[in-house]
């Protein structure tokens, strides 16, 4: 993770509206990807309830999460009776498989060894063998992203055993809609591909109605393959931003000696050859005509809408792996994306943005752990007609009247963020449209008043 | 293990009561059990809760950037005014700060903030972390105070010290610090009352204040909704505090009454027989005879406007059955009244928050057989709805997925929400809610089996 010491530039004394969210949170979403799993937050109960509320109000689904509930004497004498009794109760009343701790500052501080804890409790209660993953995640030690990777990482870390060689690709992925991961699984299964995604909460967060209802939802990433992973042909991790410290692909390889293709999200008409053609060399396996019909499709539409896009001055905020796919995309489509920003780690984001910027037309404003207002400040010096990236930009449209298209996550004042389609050639498609479409109807709101404003004479007439 | 699905946890038995069947006293106002998997949130969110609608002063959390990031501009509370309440400002420390104290980086940050804001009034959030690594709030509020001779106000709210209802006492104790007179100076009293526990949700206040004023009663100011620094600080003058959310004001009115001399009464205003009493119970309070036949005047004219409209809703809705689960115990005791209003009977109750007095209360408000629980789960929620043949749930923003996935309604009872529920017009926005979602069409698509069963072809 990145050093915070004297030479961190983008250490300031005060955050102004803030565009990332803390550690746990994203740990809470990679484990909420695994198989019957619950998730437990060691720290005091309002931790826990914030980040329920936040991931319940983009996905529309029951999250629960359990908390260690910290009161003063836990964290005078430690919380590991707390901690205990968390578990009693979370085994008690969801009977999951997998049980996650992620940490928070709170616990961090006061310095609780969770592995100890966990282990001490597996004992005393005979439960040998039963997955519990822990994580530290303080909230002070990164942003959501980094907590999803590292969490991820330690998953992995502890369930994933050598086992025999087998035929399937890890495909392991960032924090996108659970219609984005259903999308990368109808692509992996056109091409006839054996895989384990992890993690995988295209279900367990947006679930189909049905009846009974059960506490924890079907679906995730099952734990005998992710055991398994450890044996994959190779890795695909959608990360190409992150430091390999928080790599599970990296630790895939290193320890298992499974080959890794670090990708970017397959957003944009390159980003998507490179990882389909990253499947072919891989397996082998033919491309299906139809996958070539959806490239031709988007290709097409990105010569319809080529000269309304010419015009579209972008600024891309949020994750770092999904600001630069988007930065890609909009760069092969003519949108210029001349502020691009994200609240976590810097990791390998920038160097990555500075290649693809190369030969570019103009320069862009590239802004790491950032806020929403130097956000706006560089976007109104830029000129920025649009905004591309979760809900909190809004702040742009009512402060900038830059008009927002939502992508990512949290988006918690639209419905549908969990359904969003914007993977693949045919999600690309989808999101060029509401790119396009967001600066055609801008356009057009506005042009009869501003063309009359501007050359209407009264002695014309 | 076990794949039963009913596990519960024993240390929860005494929270849950069924009217009629149980003697027991309900317990509440106890920390959360560990893994019970509460709804509730933290004592910084109680006082933020609180104070953020105080459209003009600085919000600024000191601690790492999960708190400000979590309450940014998610709440529904309007300003006439000002703005600057709707920006989350924090000194988003990191593990470095951890390591050597976040002191200077506070300080560092009110320069920052005074020098782009110029702000009269600034809360400075106390965060989990700043209660363990020891930072002294205090010396560096007053130190700021002085320097730029405002108010920096620190807000006692480190998440572990209590729950949510410890937060409302930490803004109160904020809200006390700011209202206090200059040292010698005594606020002579004017014929105002103060309105308390109203966060001008939607313009909630705005819609009381205009009540108020038909009856000839001027208010003094609201805590907190609509409020600023000026309006605030003049609080001492109002010889009346009449409360709403009692869960949140009724310490901090306690200490005004204590300091001040200033009494309080408990009104209501959600439905509309608590707005048609609340409104009488101020009258009588304040004002003299032609006060009391202004209230009846403006009763006669709001209830003959909106009783045809009620009534409608009531026809629609009668017979079906609701179940609460909301923050405060106040708001649980209108919803009783005000479903009642409209034909539905309650047969589950609960609150995040409740008070001792108010579970008693609803105990005698509610039928025989109805569930009252304090601090909740899901699990518990699931199984008493279901049990009870519930037919909509009143929560907030976490409850309501659990209510569409069980094919339930849902009413938005939260400071999230876009729309008034206080007076003659939030009674009528309430049923219309209500209406909205318990007959709304797409029920009749979760009846059948299946999409077999749903197939509808020539052949």
């Amino acid at each position: 993770m990145a050093d915070h010491g004297e030479r961190n530039v983008n250490y300031r004394n005060v955050n102004e509206n803030p565009c990332n969210m803390c550690m746990p949170m994203g740990g809470i979403l990679a484990l909420k990807g695994i198989e019957q799993s619950m998730v437990i937050v060691h720290g005091s109960q309002g931790c826990s309830t914030y980040m329920r509320r936040h991931i319940a109000e983009h996905f529309n689904e029951p999250v629960d999460v359990g908390s260690s509930s910290l009161n003063e004497k836990g964290t005078i004498y430690g919380g590991e009776p707390n901690l205990r009794l968390a578990l009693d109760n979370i085994i008690k009343v969801y009977h999951p498989k997998l049980i996650g701790i992620v940490t928070t500052c709170l616990a961090e501080t006061i310095g609780e060894d969770i592995g100890r804890i966990t282990d001490q409790y597996l004992r005393d209660r005979e439960m040998d063998g039963f997955p519990i993953i822990t994580a530290s995640t303080p909230g002070y030690g990164g942003s959501h992203f980094e907590g999803y990777f590292f969490t991820l990482k330690r998953i992995i870390m502890q369930l994933t055993k050598a086992t025999e060689k087998n035929n399937k690709i890890n495909i392991i992925i960032p924090n996108m809609s659970p219609g984005d991961i259903r999308e990368l699984k109808r692509i992996l299964e056109q091409m006839n591909i054996e895989y384990v995604l992890c993690p995988d909460f295209s279900d367990t967060l947006d679930r189909p109605f049905s009846k009974p209802y059960t506490k924890i939802s079907n679906g995730g990433t099952k734990l005998a393959d992710i055991k398994e992973m450890g044996g994959g042909l190779a890795t695909i991790q959608m990360g190409v931003t992150i430091d390999d410290a928080i790599s599970p692909g990296k630790y895939l390889a290193d320890e298992f000696g499974v080959p890794l293709y670090n990708v970017p999200i397959p957003i944009g008409a390159e980003n998507t050859d490179i990882f389909i053609n990253t499947l072919v060399k891989i397996t082998g396996k033919v491309i299906p005509q139809s996958l070539h019909n959806e490239r031709g499709r988007l290709l097409d539409g990105m010569v319809d809408s080529h000269k309304y896009n010419f015009f579209g001055r972008s600024v891309i905020f949020g994750e770092p792996e999904m600001v630069y796919a988007v930065a890609k995309t909009c760069l092969e489509n003519g949108v210029f994306p001349v502020v691009i920003a994200t609240g976590s780690q810097e990791g390998k984001l920038k160097q990555l943005l500075v290649a693809a910027l190369t030969d570019a037309v103009e320069e862009s404003k590239i802004l790491v752990e950032t806020d929403f207002a130097h956000i706006l400040a560089a976007s109104q010096e830029a000129r920025v007609n649009i905004a591309i990236g979760p809900s909190d930009g809004r702040y742009l449209t009512e402060k900038g009247e830059i008009p927002l298209v939502r992508l990512g996550f949290p988006i918690h004042d639209r419905v549908g963020g969990q359904r969003l389609v914007s993977v693949g050639y045919t999600g690309t498609m989808m999101l060029l449209d509401r790119i396009t479409n967001t600066l055609l109807e801008n356009k057009y709101r506005s042009y009869r008043s501003s063309m009359y404003e501007k050359f209407y004479q009264k002695d014309m007439g | 293990m076990a794949m039963n699905n009913a596990g519960t946890i024993a240390e929860r038995d005494k929270s849950i009561v069924i009217k009629g069947k149980n003697k027991k006293q309900l317990q509440c106002d106890t920390d959360s059990s560990a893994g019970c998997v509460s709804q509730r949130a933290c004592v910084y969110c109680g006082a933020r809760v609180v104070l953020n609608p105080i459209t003009d002063a600085i919000h600024l959390v000191h601690g790492p950037i999960g708190c400000a990031s979590y309450t940014w501009d998610i709440r529904g509370s309007l300003s006439s005014v000002a703005e600057l309440y709707r920006n989350s400002f924090s000194t988003d420390l990191k593990e470095r700060d951890v390591i050597f104290g976040g002191e200077q980086k506070l300080t560092d940050a009110i320069d920052g903030l005074m020098e782009k804001y110029q702000a009269k009034l600034i809360f400075v959030y106390s965060t989990c972390i700043v209660g363990v690594i020891g930072d002294d709030l205090q010396a560096i509020c007053n130190a700021a105070s002085q320097k730029y001779n405002i108010e920096v106000i620190p807000v006692e709210s480190s998440g572990f010290i209590g729950n949510k209802s410890a937060g409302y006492r930490a803004a109160a104790d904020a809200l006390l610090r700011l209202i206090k007179p200059a040292e010698g100076i005594v606020m002579e009293k004017t014929n105002s009352i103060n309105y308390l526990g109203d966060f001008n949700l939607a313009g909630e206040t705005w819609i009381i204040q205009n009540y108020l004023r038909q009856m000839g009663i001027e208010m003094n100011v609201t805590f907190t909704g609509d409020s600023n620094y000026e309006a605030l600080k003049l609080a001492p003058k109002a010889r009346l505090n009449i409360i709403q959310c009692a869960g949140s004001m009724i310490y901090l009115a306690g200490k005004m009454e204590e300091l001040y001399g200033i009494p309080y009464i408990q009104i209501s205003f959600l439905g509309i027989e608590d707005t048609t009493a609340s409104l009488r119970k101020i009258a009588a309070a304040v004002g003299d005879e032609s006060t009391m036949a202004k209230a009846e005047e403006l009763i006669r004219k709001e209830t003959s406007r909106v009783e045809a409209i009620i009534k409608g809703y009531r026809q629609k809705l009668i017979g079906k059955k609701a179940a609460i689960y909301v923050g405060g115990g106040f708001k649980a005791i209108s919803l009783v009244k005000q479903f009642r209003e409209i034909g539905i009977d309650v047969v589950m109750i609960g609150t995040q928050t409740g008070r001792q007095e108010e579970y008693d209360t609803i105990n005698n408000l509610v039928d025989n057989g109805t569930v009252i629980l304090d601090d909740a789960n899901p699990a518990e929620l699931e199984k008493f709805m279901m049990q009870k043949g519930a037919n909509l749930l009143v929560g907030g923003v976490k409850e309501r997925p659990l209510a569409y996935k069980l094919g339930m309604a849902f009413i938005d009872h939260n400071h999230d929400r876009k729309h008034p529920l206080s007076g003659f017009e939030g009674a009528v926005n309430f049923a219309e809610e209500v209406y909205s979602t318990v007959c709304s069409p797409v029920w009749n698509s979760l009846i059948d089996k299946g999409i077999g069963s749903g197939v509808k072809c020539d052949g």
